[in-house]
């Protein structure tokens, strides 16, 4: 008691006014607008990037979209020697089609329109136009139509901006008749040799059912791995073996699993090559650890007085954890996962090691069938010499960046859905 | 409920040294103490809360009409429903307050149909004397509440399975003195139907609610016996300095 009031008495009151006080204050004051700057020019930067490249991706692949048209009149009734638009109406439609030569009427058309080198005009898959036109409204087989047919490539290219020479000096030549008109089929076709023809939907459907099957199996296997290492498993040496186990395999290098993918499910189960089953399973092995360290952590933050609650009132162990801290769980597990998913949706080099880099002309009609996915065919355009493919590649960045951002959409309203505030 | 030479160890710690207390079912019995006297690890022995924390070891003898709680063949599960407790701070589910006490009839087959449930609850609720409050919004959720009804609720939560034994671990250190007041009428009402214990920090509380008290110091059991007792003349010097506030 005594000496420590002498202390007191013996410590000078303190001077909140004093020079080394105030300098000390403003030191102080100067320090947090200093971390203040420097945090929101570190925001102005990664938003000037990101920024950029939307701009960038957009400003090239919105062109991917789009393509450049000249027009072709057809004299059906001249040409088909007086084909009724009946016969191109129902399921026989497509076979009575076939037998009707659509290419060489095109052709002839093109000729008789543009002259003798027409034909070099037009992109040589342009006729599959006509077949869908035909197929949409049959009514056309009966008249004289003027039809709008895809250019050749460079004639394309050049039209957009910038083209060989050849190409430019054709574009001037053909300035009043060249149109822009919506690429449809870059939406519904797969890959193909001539970049005026190629299209996204064998790629993205590819990726849609990877992702799926990748879905199906690290979701549950991750999530019940969590739960039950978090809320059955003893804790001893073995089971921290095990965490840090997942935990380095979670910073395993992606082409790594490709090799294990090729190594396992190709050569040991043989399961057949380039298959979204094969690539599936691959990604399923990479997105699994992430999946089982975010459940554990998203198991750990729910309040252990809910668990207690739980066992107070009689319910078991599998009931306190499916009935209370699973649910409790699952907006941080769902975040984890789409983590881990928008990962494995963009990864392309465990892909590249199980095959899936082939040309793939259809879409996959199963989960065995050959296929490919978006980042790969992006990479696969990217290599191509023909200057076509560079808004083609864009285009299918932006459609894979849109597919990403419905993906984490979806995760969040997911999130808030299953939300619970306590 | 009686336990005969009850020992518990956390690891190589001894946390309660051969205690041994019958606990009557007309009776509510309070436990005191100084912090870190063990009376709340004690209470969790009763229904085997203890067991899940891997390294917590019981021995000695715990019985509910007869039967070793410890024993191999007893179901912890029908042994916590038995049993049931309430916890220091209000951890009502982040549900409805229908759903809240509706949870234990459900997982224990209780109601066979939808109106015994709503009779349950209605009584449940009755009993833990919160039926007034929220009886229009019982689909509300039960985070929702204030504390001293979270608590209560909790209380009608431990009700509605049909306990022999309510356990009470300080169920009124979070809760302000109205609440407070509003639980310790509650137990006073639950007295007789269920045999009640009450782990508590306050000393008026104990002298208020309970009928008798046990007085826990450093794992072991000093005192014993009727309140009033404990309270106007105990018989131990320990007692005797904890109650009159010379420690603890």
């Amino acid at each position: 008691m005594n000496s420590s009031a002498t202390f007191v008495e013996e410590r000078n009151p303190t001077d909140w006014q004093s020079r080394a006080m105030q300098q000390r204050i403003r030191k102080r004051y100067a320090a947090e607008r200093r971390f203040k700057a420097l945090g929101i020019s570190a925001i102005i930067l990664s938003a000037g990037f990101l920024a950029f490249l939307m701009i960038v991706m957009v400003g090239n692949g919105l062109r991917g979209f789009t393509q450049t048209e000249l027009p072709v009149e057809i004299d059906f009734p001249a040409m088909t020697g007086g084909a009724s638009a009946d016969q191109f109406k129902g399921a026989n439609g497509p076979a009575n089609l076939r037998t009707l030569g659509v290419q060489d009427i095109v052709n002839t058309s093109v000729q008789i329109q543009y002259g003798e080198e027409g034909s070099e005009l037009f992109s040589a898959g342009g006729w599959q136009t006509v077949n869908q036109e035909i197929l949409k409204n049959p009514q056309i087989v009966e008249t004289k139509t003027t039809l709008y047919l895809p250019v050749e490539s460079e004639i394309d290219v050049a039209f957009k901006g910038s083209g060989s020479e050849t190409a430019e000096d054709m574009v001037a030549e053909l300035k009043d008749q060249l149109s822009t008109g919506f690429n449809w089929n870059f939406l519904t076709n797969s890959d193909a040799t001539d970049p005026m023809q190629v299209g996204i939907w064998g790629a993205l459907k590819g990726s849609l059912i990877t992702m799926f099957i990748t879905l199906l199996i690290a979701f549950p296997i991750g999530v019940l791995s969590a739960l039950y290492l978090e809320e059955y498993a003893p804790k001893n040496r073995f089971t921290d073996l095990i965490e840090v186990s997942i935990n380095n395999l979670a910073a395993v290098p992606s082409i790594i699993f490709g090799l294990l993918g090729l190594a396992v499910f190709l050569n040991l189960f043989g399961l057949p090559r380039s298959a979204a089953l094969v690539g599936g399973l691959t990604l399923a092995l990479m997105t699994m650890p992430v999946i089982v360290i975010s459940g554990r952590n998203a198991v750990k933050a729910v309040p252990p007085s809910i668990r207690e609650a739980a066992l107070g009132i009689g319910a078991s162990q599998m009931q306190v954890v499916f009935h209370h801290v699973l649910p409790l769980a699952l907006p941080g597990i769902l975040t984890g996962t789409i983590i881990g998913m928008a990962r494995a949706l963009g990864e392309t080099a465990p892909l590249l090691m199980i095959g899936m880099r082939a040309f793939i002309a259809t879409p996959p009609g199963g989960i065995v069938e050959p296929a490919t996915v978006l980042p790969v065919q992006i990479f696969l355009w990217s290599d191509e010499v023909n200057r076509g493919f560079v808004e083609k590649t864009s285009a299918a960045i932006i459609v894979l960046l849109l597919f990403l951002l419905t993906m984490n959409a979806l995760a969040i309203y997911l999130r808030n859905r299953f939300e619970t505030r306590w | 409920m009686t336990t005969r030479n009850v020992d518990v160890f956390y690891g190589e710690k001894q946390a309660i040294k051969d205690v041994s207390i019958d606990v009557t079912m007309d009776n509510v019995t309070a436990f005191i103490g100084p912090s870190g006297c063990g009376k709340s690890t004690f209470l969790r022995c009763l229904n085997r809360m203890n067991d899940t924390i891997p390294i917590a070891r019981v021995t000695g003898d715990i019985t509910l009409e007869g039967e070793d709680i410890y024993a191999p063949k007893m179901d912890v599960v029908q042994l916590r429903a038995r049993v049931g407790m309430v916890f220091q701070k209000p951890n009502p589910f982040p549900k409805s307050i229908y759903d809240n006490i509706a949870y234990g009839p459900r997982i224990h087959g209780l109601a066979s149909s939808k109106d015994e449930l709503d009779n349950i609850v209605e009584t449940s609720l009755q009993r833990a004397g919160l039926w007034g409050e929220v009886q229009d919004r019982l689909q509300d959720s039960g985070t929702a509440l204030s504390g001293g009804q979270q608590q209560r609720l909790c209380i009608a939560r431990a009700i509605a399975v049909d306990p022999e034994v309510i356990l009470m671990d300080e169920p009124c250190s979070a809760l302000d003195p109205i609440a407070t007041a509003k639980i310790e009428e509650l137990i006073h009402e639950l007295r007789g139907k269920y045999a009640i214990v009450i782990v508590t920090h306050n000393m008026q509380q104990a002298a208020r609610v309970s009928q008798r008290t046990a007085f826990f110091h450093l794992g072991t059991l000093v005192e014993y016996g009727v309140t009033s007792d404990i309270f106007t003349n105990p018989t131990e010097e320990k007692t005797r300095d904890y109650i009159t506030g010379r420690y603890g």
